[in-house]
């Protein structure tokens, strides 16, 4: 996975399977300490410490079904190269927390990618799950809160083409109104 | 900040879609599923889905639910795109890229017949 905002919906793909009702994805860009955090924040159905473990070595897995796939490890590998670091708290019946940052201007740092797609897609094939979207570039913040939407639309498929185009929007709107110019 | 989610502004975008969708019931629900495990997403699943939501709204088709699932066990077929219409059986797709996905939107879901040559079995 060569974009950040592919390993965002790996990591969103976790929280679904652990049986999350609502996942929270924030994106911080802090341009003036040069950081790039994200985090990705699940009510699912959590994990012991060792599993915790377990997924971030994926080396002491003793992987019997295929639940625990290497999406993780890349990444926190990825973090490392780039001054940054990813951690996962968890917590079993409460959630789990996948916190990963970068030094934002490190060159081996990968770009984020097609970040509102990855959002919208989300969005509109987990009817039931309520996403929260917030994304801030230093002090300048958007949240896209699909909540309502969902409760609105409850009996509608969302990707009904007048519907689409409305989320569409909403992400995009806010998104590139605070997106810096320049990636790095 | 935008103002997001007025309330008007998603009841109107109900009716409207209510209204849009009455015309077409008759033909049954059509559903795609699109893998979204990390084989899925590794294999450019995104852009998979990509295709088929552009699809839907450059056509502007109706009545079609797009969901996803996990890994299903066939990582090496992936992109999957599974598609069924009304009770119909499931058809599965395997190694479906963009132009397929769009293929597979033309031929079958508008269509009606079943893209055999990408079409898999489980």
């Amino acid at each position: 996975m060569k974009e950040l905002s592919l390993h965002i919906l790996d990591i969103a793909e976790n929280s679904i399977s652990a049986s999350s009702t609502q996942i929270t994805i924030a994106v911080i860009e802090d341009i003036v300490n040069d950081r790039l955090r994200i985090c990705i924040t699940d009510n699912g159905i959590g994990m012991s410490a060792e599993m915790v473990q377990k997924i971030i070595d994926p080396f002491v897995t003793s992987r019997t079904t295929r639940k625990v796939g290497l999406g993780i490890p890349l990444l926190k590998a990825a973090a490392e190269i780039c001054e940054g670091f990813l951690s996962i708290e968890s917590q079993i019946g409460l959630g789990t927390k996948v916190t990963v940052e970068f030094k934002r201007s490190h060159i081996d740092r990968m770009p984020m990618g097609d970040l509102p797609e990855t959002i919208l897609q989300l969005v509109v094939s987990n009817p039931k799950i309520n996403f929260i979207f917030i994304y801030s570039v230093n002090e300048l913040e958007h949240v896209f809160d699909d909540h309502l939407i969902k409760q609105e639309l409850i009996d509608l498929p969302l990707t009904e083409p007048s519907i689409l185009s409305y989320i569409k929007q909403e992400i995009e709107t806010g998104y590139f109104e605070i997106h810096p110019e320049f990636e790095y | 900040m935008p103002t997001i989610n007025s309330l008007e502004d998603l009841k109107k975008i109900r009716e409207e879609a209510l209204r849009k969708r009455e015309v077409k019931s008759a033909s049954g629900q059509k559903q795609i599923i699109v893998g979204m495990g990390t084989c899925g997403i590794a294999a450019g699943a995104r852009d998979t889905m990509k295709a088929i939501l552009d699809k839907i709204q450059s056509e502007g088709l109706s009545g079609i639910s797009v969901t996803q699932t996990g890994c299903i066990g066939l990582c090496e077929m992936e992109p999957i795109v599974q598609v069924q219409i009304g009770d119909g059986e499931k058809i599965t797709y395997g190694k479906i890229n963009s132009e397929k996905a769009a293929k597979i939107i033309q031929d079958h879901i508008i269509g009606g017949v079943v893209v055999k040559e990408y079409s898999i079995t489980l």
